[in-house]
């Protein structure tokens, strides 16, 4: 028997016997024949625990980019995990349990959640927010199906300036939705510049901070639009020093909260942060957690509002939406819980600081200056005459960057796009900068 | 409860961060005066010892697969091997940015690229994507890939019909609609099967496919299986499969052997990986012949020895991930099938077979068995008629009590007061055991004590709690003092 199966040869017996049935292979008799018969195995030995570990701390050593410096960003960052949030990830009560169906034995998860959803609202300045979705990306969907849903139309404004991997994704829902996705150009400050907004527009999509790490000014936005969603997608960090969109009067605040406790993982699990209003809650995806009492007047925590979910409401559902990101919305919470108001404003300056301290001495090389001219907060696009051999040429440092490719998607030529963390050191700064000056 | 809001005090830290070397008005003034922000976020403001407390002790509130059995139906809660953990936490692993280029991350695209050759020739079929974050992502993309499929042939709008049995999961109608779809209800026949005759009813050139679960939600095999496939695909439609369901017969039959065009898996339910208190999970996808040209960009390809992402497909989808899909999640599923091997994949379904039977066997007696036949990896009891005034929820948590997690309850729909049960085969037949004993003196305790149900649980963290009052008054968020 393979280690996580307990059964001896003397259990099956009693067991089967206990069944009524002669040997194993009569459990399965009610499979068609056919369909037996065409069984093919996929010629793979059991192998023991050494050989399982080995094989794939091979795997993971083989790939070069987890030892070059990540100045890489563009929807997913290089901060400081600190050890206790793993920590708390690898109590088994919390990570082997499944969706608190049976609220009395999962308080430890609905409490959390419950704290999440305080700590969204907190940062997003929105009244509501689920527990979690699978990813940014995902969650701006959902978001633009809602708003859909809510104030009817098929158009749905996209900046130029949004990160193209979320657009993609978008892009996808979007056909499948029959909605139409229609561009808003940036201006040379690298922000967007609103322009038109046809008649059956349903909503508008923001990313605060944009694709190319500039602010965005939300103010006035809602106004222009009318009913339809202002959907801000954003940067959890920036919002540390941004001014929440809630105070611009955004419908739905949707973000990639990979940011907050979760390492990079190449690309996943991340989570989906979604957050809205409270006349929207019932139209709103995703499990939420509420504040109840027990039959003795004890305070406890429940999954509120079943009734948009899948399971009770099947077609009718505001989503399809069950298997979560639960357990990164657990690194979040203890994430932000630990940095509390100073620190999440510590690491978002701190990132700023060595930000603009790479983007001063980089900009007074020749040959190099900022691709736009608005205010950013840590990340930047940086402009030259040969962004692929600038790329290259960090790349023989052991400095990772985004490629050019991605602002080329956006409309943006010789350009490459730089994130700065707190992780980053001063001789890394000094060793980009080297690597550039000729 | 109190929370973490309810701990500490203004101006307690739990970290030491680097200091700013200049002062923070400087950097803030760089925001825009409009944009910046005004007053922070109310977060906690703890220390760390009572940072740790706080989340142990609510860790100590919860039911894991590590506490005790945990038989909820459909969800498949097995043991989580501890090696894949270690394995997810490999610097190799979690230190990897996506957008790095290829020839950075050949390590990752190996993982990436060997789990689809394995999982592709679990479910008997050519093409897959790893995109999806679970299993409803899966099924979302898969009625994506449906709808391209028909674009590309000229049939939408015509073909707009999904078929869905009535034992279906609830994730299956709503990604259907979801994706524009019309759901067509198909009911099931005295054998807890699909309605041969129901379904032809419904079959004509208006239906895109049928969604299935193999075995289905009541864990019976549908006998019919390739008759039913067969009758979809002779009008044109196409084939869905649930994979929530797949331990049921794991390394003994495949799904593209049954007809199937789509197949999900659930890479949390059959392959070990841990539930996370609701996620994540990963729902791969994998395909028949005729909609590879569709699937996810980008695709993983081998080339000599070097792994390529693979861009350049017109008739694809797009992306439906922004990266690769649930990477961690992976790198733990693809330890958990090269330790089993074929061997040990007949092993788990064997061994999760039986004990369902077992259970069912033992326990029929007692409650009452809607579906009294062979079953797969689950079974469905009804709580119906076991005393006066005494529902499923009453004997769920009551089961409490008895140290027991209570299976899925109310579902499937077909079934009145439905107790799902799936036992997998992690449990040793001591603990199978006593669960029936507890199952048995519950039945018992209904007509002697039936009280003791209705007021369950008296051993929990919590007394029964009001789930009405939550969504009458709600309150979703700490309620902060003016």
């Amino acid at each position: 028997m393979n280690p996580y199966i307990p059964h001896t040869k003397r259990d099956i017996e009693e067991m089967l016997k206990a069944v009524g049935l002669p040997d194993v292979e009569a459990l399965f008799s009610d499979i068609p024949e056919e369909v037996r018969r065409r069984f093919k195995p996929l010629g793979l030995p059991p192998r023991d625990e050494i050989w399982v570990f080995r094989h794939i701390a091979e795997l993971s050593e083989r790939s070069t980019g987890r030892g070059l410096i990540p100045f890489l960003g563009a929807g997913l960052y290089d901060h400081y995990v600190p050890p206790l949030v793993g920590h708390i990830l690898s109590r088994a009560e919390f990570y082997t349990a499944y969706t608190p169906y049976q609220a009395e034995i999962s308080q430890g998860t609905l409490t959390w959640m419950f704290e999440y959803q305080t700590m969204v609202c907190e940062l997003t300045g929105m009244e509501v927010a689920n527990s979690s979705m699978y990813d940014g990306a995902t969650a701006l969907a959902e978001a633009v199906y809602m708003a859909r849903r809510t104030v009817g139309g098929s158009t749905v404004l996209v900046p130029k300036s949004l990160n193209p991997n979320v657009r993609e994704v978008l892009a996808t829902y979007a056909w499948a939705a029959g909605l139409r996705l229609v561009d808003v150009p940036y201006d040379e400050q690298g922000q967007l510049r609103l322009v038109e907004v046809p008649e059956d527009t349903c909503a508008l999509i923001v990313q605060e901070p944009n694709f190319f790490g500039v602010i965005e000014d939300l103010s006035g936005l809602k106004e222009r639009i009318g009913r339809a969603f202002l959907i801000v997608y954003v940067n959890p960090i920036a919002l540390g020093v941004l001014e929440p969109p809630g105070k611009f009067g955004a419908d739905v605040v949707v973000g990639e909260g990979q940011v907050l406790g979760l390492p990079l993982s190449f690309g996943g699990p991340l989570l989906g942060i979604f957050a809205t209003k409270m006349e929207y809650l019932r139209r709103m995806p995703g499990r939420i957690s509420g504040r109840t009492v027990d039959a003795e007047g004890k305070e406890g925590y429940v999954m509120a509002f079943q009734t948009r979910e899948q399971h009770i409401r099947r077609e009718e559902a505001t989503s399809n939406i069950c298997t979560n990101s639960a357990l990164c919305a657990l690194a979040a919470t203890v994430y932000m819980a630990a940095l509390g108001p100073e620190g999440l404003r510590r690491v978002a300056l701190l990132s700023m600081e060595r930000a603009y301290s790479l983007a001063e001495r980089l900009f007074s090389l020749p040959g190099f200056r900022p691709a736009f001219s608005g205010p950013f907060l840590y990340e930047f696009a940086v402009a030259c005459a040969d962004a692929e051999a600038a790329v290259k040429r960090l790349r023989q440092a052991g400095i990772a960057v985004t490629s050019p490719v991605l602002l080329r998607k956006c409309g943006v030529e010789n350009a490459f796009l730089v994130a700065v963390t707190e992780k980053r050191t001063p001789e890394e700064l000094d060793l980009f900068v080297r690597a550039l000056s000729s | 409860m109190p929370t973490i809001y309810d701990r500490g005090q203004r101006g307690r830290k739990a970290l030491a961060l680097p200091e700013l070397s200049q002062p923070e008005e400087e950097l803030l003034r760089k925001i825009p005066e409009g944009m910046r922000r005004k007053a922070p976020p109310l977060l906690p403001e703890v220390s760390q010892p009572e940072l740790i407390r706080h989340y142990t002790h609510l860790s100590r509130l919860n039911y894991g697969v590590d506490t005790g059995f945990y038989p909820l139906g459909s969800c498949t809660m097995k043991y989580n091997p501890k090696l894949h953990e270690e394995l997810a936490r490999l610097p190799g692993c979690t230190g990897l940015h996506p957008l790095l280029p290829e020839e950075e991350v050949q390590g990752a695209l190996a993982v990436l690229w060997e789990l689809s050759q394995y999982l592709k020739e679990i479910a008997g079929m050519p093409g897959i994507t790893l995109q999806p974050a679970a299993g409803a992502h899966g099924e979302l993309t898969g009625m994506f890939l449906i709808k391209r499929y028909f674009e590309d042939r000229g049939e939408i709008p015509r073909r707009q019909k999904i078929l869905l049995p009535d034992s279906a999961h609830g994730t299956n109608p709503a990604s259907a609609a979801m994706a524009g779809f019309q759901v067509v209800s198909i009911p099931s026949d005295k054998r807890g099967m699909v309605d041969l005759e129901a379904l032809k009813r419904n079959l004509d050139e208006g239906v895109a496919g049928i969604m299935l679960t193999v075995p289905n939600t009541l864990g019976i095999f549908e006998e019919d299986i390739l008759e039913i496939t067969d009758l979809v695909h002779r009008v044109g439609g196409l084939c869905y499969f649930d994979g929530a369901n797949l331990n049921a017969f794991l390394g003994r039959a495949r799904p593209g052997d049954m007809g199937a065009d789509i197949f999900h898996f659930n890479l949390h339910k059959t392959f070990s990986t841990p539930h996370g208190g609701g996620g994540p999970g990963a729902g791969p996808l994998a395909v028949s012949e005729p909609l590879i040209p569709y699937l996810p960009v980008p695709e993983i390809v081998k080339e000599g020895e070097k792994f390529r992402l693979h861009f350049d497909k017109p008739k694809s989808i797009g992306r439906v991930h922004p990266y690769f899909g649930n990477f961690l999640v992976m790198v733990r599923a693809l330890a958990y099938i090269l330790t089993l091997g074929d061997e040990g994949m007949r092993e788990v379904s064997a061994c999760a077979v039986l004990a369902a039977n077992y259970l069912r066997v033992k326990l029929k007696g007692t409650y009452k068995l809607p579906y009294d036949r062979l079953c797969k990896h689950e079974f469905v009891l009804s709580g119906e008629g076991l005393a006066e005034g005494i529902r499923t929820l009453d004997i769920a948590k009551r089961l409490i009590d008895y140290g027991f997690h209570p299976p899925t309850i109310y579902f499937p729909l077909i079934v009145k007061e439905a107790l799902m049960i799936e036992p997998t085969e992690t449990e040793p037949k001591e603990v199978l055991d006593a669960f029936c004993e507890a199952m048995l003196r519950i039945a018992e305790e209904a007509r002697t004590n039936p009280q003791l149900l209705k007021e369950a649980p008296h051993r929990a963290p919590v007394r029964r709690l009001d789930e009405a009052r939550a969504v009458r008054e709600p309150v979703l968020r700490y309620p902060f003092l003016a």
